[in-house]
């Protein structure tokens, strides 16, 4: 039987910089093994969405619950157990170009385990065969692909098996079978591991492919317009923004 | 870690139970691995009916053993494993991409040597491929053919001018006053603790300023210059106006080379004003000189070739840090690490040439009697 238990929830959330709005009165609900898409037209604020739902923002109004903790109002070493346990994928993969794969993915099992060497040299060897990078463990950023970097980066955000990982424009940049490959990646995590996943993407075919969950935001109304799985979200359009966005631009919605 | 194992004649059993989180036993993995590759083990299966919670530690230990087990051709039996530790091993087995082979064989001397010298002969070409650009950009700036907004220039001009006026006043002060502290211990021993004041006018206005504000300047502005153009060229930037057809030496490094020229004798004159009034403040106010005395001696070691002197090398700085920043930059690779490559070599080397180019300026003066 599924788990439906909220892992995240936004109550009121509203978030911008200094006096500009960029969405407000956010509530939606995350649930633990979701593949949860935050969806909209550029400009309306998913990756600031994402910078918060990560602390590396703080909303205007309202509160996050991460797994029933008030994230947005913890003090930073709370916040800190909650990112730690948090894994997150950036655009570009955010490796560290001075070290090798291997050791770009050691790096946060070294902070904060107690695992031996040896076992630490095993599992970022289990992580980079996960993402389909078996003996790329000695190679530089620099020498690899668009595609594999984020595959790398994917490697990393999973060393500490996170309970969520965050996912920033995961197809950006990437051919559509790198595409595919990525997205069939993060299914595979999510089936196995049971990791949550949190997605901002506007890629059609990978948002209805992978995503379970979702919400659209709107930079008109600064508003969430709609939210639900994404496949009905397409089949049942709330409203003429998602049908267009949903239907890649076509106009003959009806209510 | 809640596993046991055995070797059943040819099968190696392992038992799983209870939780496995974060757990690590290095010394039993060892035993275990070993046993895998024991040649008597034809099968390993594993026994997880009373497994309980899992994480990465224990799918780590059935990886490895899968992987001995497909390596050797030996059976792997898991039905027992939860469906999901399954399929990651079935994921984690996937192979879609194998790595390139890598020489990783070490270079023999010769070869050391080769690349090296082979590498010099490129930088030096490169170095004046480099010189010949803005030789031919400067050409285009004095027929006023040159694509270069006026804005940058004048951005840069506040950048490197007024922007620097404090930090070099400040350590050009303390410079004077250091010369003059130093000078006067070993000038007092002959009672000739006024000539304090023409040591510390001769040491600024002729070489001592313009080498400070040189320094200063290096870490300041040419840092900036290859840091900014280095970060340019990771985003594509310069790419972009390569395939616009605008000339980077023109658009980028002009701008920075020209105003940094024109501010540095400013800047040089400064420093050397800051100096004496470091030395006079020494003087006047520890070595009880009058004030009167003081600047009647200072005036008397102002020569006017001094002077000149050194504001020639200010202006000859003022190229070479506008060159040696604005050349890292354009060569830097396209990592962050690069960028702070470019930066320390556009200062390390905007210094060792200031000195050399000090030195051989200093020769020629002494040629030509100056």
């Amino acid at each position: 039987m599924k788990d439906t238990q909220a892992i995240i929830e936004a109550r009121h959330v509203t978030m911008g910089y200094g006096d500009y709005v960029l969405q407000k009165d956010m509530n939606f609900t995350v649930n633990k093994h979701d593949i949860f898409i935050i969806m909209g037209g550029s400009g309306c604020g998913k990756s600031s969405l994402l910078r918060l739902l990560t602390g590396l923002n703080q909303p205007l109004k309202g509160d996050i619950f991460v797994k029933g903790i008030n994230f947005t109002k913890a003090d930073s070493d709370v916040q800190k157990n909650i990112m730690i346990n948090n894994g997150i994928l950036y655009q570009s993969g955010a490796l560290f170009s001075s070290m090798t794969l291997a050791e770009n993915v050691a790096l946060p099992l070294q902070q904060y385990t107690d695992y031996s060497q040896q076992t630490i040299q095993e599992l970022v060897s289990l992580k980079l065969a996960l993402v389909g990078l078996a003996g790329f463990e000695s190679f530089y950023p620099s020498e690899i692909s668009g595609g594999m970097k984020k595959r790398a980066g994917l490697a990393r955000a999973l060393a500490l098996d996170p309970e969520i990982v965050y996912f920033d424009e995961p197809s950006a940049g990437l051919d559509p079978i790198s595409s595919k490959l990525l997205d069939d990646l993060m299914k595979n995590i999510n089936q196995s591991l049971g990791t949550t996943l949190v997605v901002v993407t506007h890629e059609l075919s990978s948002l209805l492919d992978i995503g379970t969950n979702g919400v659209f935001l709107d930079a008109e109304t600064k508003t969430i317009i709609a939210q639900g799985h994404p496949k009905d979200l397409l089949k049942n359009p709330p409203n003429e923004t998602v049908y267009e966005f949903l239907t890649r631009g076509k106009t003959e919605y009806v209510k | 870690m809640n596993m046991s194992f055995e070797q059943k004649q040819s099968q190696l059993v392992v038992n799983l139970t209870g939780s496995f989180e974060r757990a690590d036993n290095p010394s039993m993995k060892e035993a275990l691995f070993r046993l895998a590759w024991d040649v008597q083990t034809q099968r390993i299966v594993i026994h997880a009916q009373t497994l309980g919670t899992w994480d990465s530690s224990l799918v780590v230990v059935l990886y490895t053993l899968k992987k001995i087990a497909l390596e050797r051709g030996i059976l792997f039996q898991s039905s027992t494993l939860p469906k999901q530790l399954n399929s990651l091993l079935d994921l984690a087995l996937t192979v879609d991409r194998k790595p390139p082979q890598r020489n990783d064989e070490t270079p023999d001397f010769l070869e050391v040597l080769g690349t090296i010298g082979i590498n010099t002969c490129q930088a030096i070409g490169r170095g004046l491929i480099f010189i010949r650009d803005v030789m031919g950009a400067l050409g285009r700036f004095f027929t006023k053919r040159v694509v270069m907004r006026s804005v940058d220039f004048w951005t840069e001009l506040d950048n490197c001018g007024p922007k620097a006026v404090l930090i070099v006043s400040l350590i050009s002060f303390m410079v004077g006053l250091i010369l003059a502290f130093v000078g006067a211990i070993q000038l007092k021993t002959f009672g000739a603790q006024i000539f304090v004041a023409s040591l510390v006018t001769i040491g600024m206005i002729r070489i001592m300023g313009a080498i400070m504000v040189g320094i200063i300047m290096a870490g300041r502005t040419g840092a900036s210059y290859a840091a900014t153009i280095g970060t340019m060229q990771v985003n594509e930037e310069l790419d972009a106006l390569k395939t616009m057809g605008i000339p980077v030496t023109d658009f980028l490094i002009l701008p920075r080379l020209v105003t940094l020229v024109i501010a540095m004798p400013i800047l040089v004159l400064l420093a050397d004003f800051m100096g004496m009034l470091g030395g006079a403040f020494v003087g006047v106010l520890l070595l009880d000189i009058p004030a009167g005395e003081y600047w009647k001696y200072a005036w008397e070691a102002f020569g006017l070739t001094n002077f000149l002197v050194g504001l020639f090398h200010g202006l000859v700085f003022g190229f070479v840090i506008g060159l040696c920043g604005c050349y890292y930059g354009v060569q830097c690779g396209r990592n962050a690490d690069s960028v702070g490559i470019a930066t320390t070599k556009a200062v390390v080397w905007s210094i060792v040439w200031m000195i050399v180019l000090t030195g051989l300026i200093t020769y020629l003066c002494e040629v030509i009697g100056i």
